[in-house]
């Protein structure tokens, strides 16, 4: 089982190695992620042994997807959005907008 | 084999089950739990490289992807394979453990160590020398003149923070690996005792799940550039 695992794992890194060549604009990267999720639950599932694991063991393991999940959201939703408010509405002073749209990067 | 060394000597100290716990299953559920817990922390810790890495990546792409082209993919390839094989060896060795085989633990401990140390010869000996000499090392050796060259110059930070963070795991790693295995081979671990082994095994694994998720963000991001 364990070669088996291994094996899939191996065929997924020279599919995404590969596939990285062609230019799939944008996709390139959500290819590449799904595919290296794929290979986290192999690893997770069968070398870490969660597919045998106590419900009290996968339960730490959602609370830290979920974790990051929440993080990832949360900053990325603010840091992509700055951008989105183009024009001063009536009840903004204009201040407000003139602001650096993407604070928190350095402007060099 | 020497018929003594077989012999898994067992005083109080290392008793198979520890006085706090009911029986076996309820210690190792206890470590596993420990162990996850802690790993949960670690997701976190690169969690906040990854988003880092992600916001930047948005804002420069352009030159993000000139600087992952300037990476040898097919040595991130190779590496990637090297690591996948370490993670069956460790899973091969926790096995070994669970049936109490003492020589194939240590066998394949021996055999999770060496592929360790290609990786870890692969990335500093090979990668990073080259990375220095073509001056892609922001603040020591940076010589790139293209368009936004302080962009690519963060890149290549985001790049020896996260590879050099993952490989500082690996030595970690190796080092843990070192005691488990003088543990091995004096007998410390059976059929009835072998979380050490069992704990360490999740923690090799997770980094080879790091590994997973940088090689396409750093290698490949710029591949079909």
């Amino acid at each position: 089982m364990y070669f088996v695992v291994f094996f899939s794992l191996l065929t997924l890194t020279l599919l995404t190695w590969q596939i990285a060549y062609i230019d799939l604009g944008r996709w390139n990267m959500v290819v590449a992620l799904i595919i290296s999720i794929t290979k986290t639950v192999l690893v997770a599932a069968f070398f870490m042994h969660l597919r045998w694991s106590a419900s009290m063991v996968r339960l730490v393991v959602f609370a830290a997807v979920f974790w990051l999940a929440i993080m990832l959201t949360l900053t990325l939703g603010d840091i992509f959005t700055r951008n989105m408010v183009s024009q001063p509405q009536p009840w903004q002073a204009s201040s407000v907008v003139s602001q650096p749209t993407t604070a928190g990067s350095p402007q060099r | 084999m020497i018929a003594s060394r077989r012999k898994y000597k067992l005083h109080n100290s290392q008793a198979v089950v520890a006085e706090q716990f009911d029986d076996r299953t309820q210690q190792h559920e206890a470590a596993s739990l420990g162990m996850w817990i802690f790993l949960a922390t670690e997701v976190m810790f690169f969690g906040a490289l990854f988003t880092g890495y992600t916001i930047y990546r948005n804002l420069y792409t352009t030159a993000f992807e000139a600087g992952s082209h300037l990476l040898n993919a097919k040595i991130g390839a190779l590496n990637t394979a090297v690591l996948i094989g370490s993670s069956l060896t460790m899973a091969l060795a926790v096995h070994a453990a669970q049936t109490g085989m003492r020589k194939r633990l240590m066998t394949f401990l021996v055999s999770t160590m060496v592929l360790g140390g290609v990786f870890l010869y692969i990335k500093f000996a090979i990668e990073w020398v080259h990375d220095y000499r073509d001056g892609m090392v922001p603040g020591l050796h940076f010589t790139y003149s293209g368009p936004q060259a302080s962009h690519v110059a963060m890149f290549f930070c985001f790049y020896f923070i996260m590879t050099g963070v993952h490989a500082l795991h690996m030595i970690i790693g190796e080092g843990v690996m070192t005691v488990l295995l003088i543990m091995a081979w004096r007998g410390r671990f059976s059929k009835e005792s072998h979380n050490h082994i069992e704990m360490f095994g999740l923690y090799w694994h997770f980094i080879d799940i790091i590994w997973i998720f940088l090689f396409p963000l750093l290698y490949l991001l710029g591949a079909h550039y």
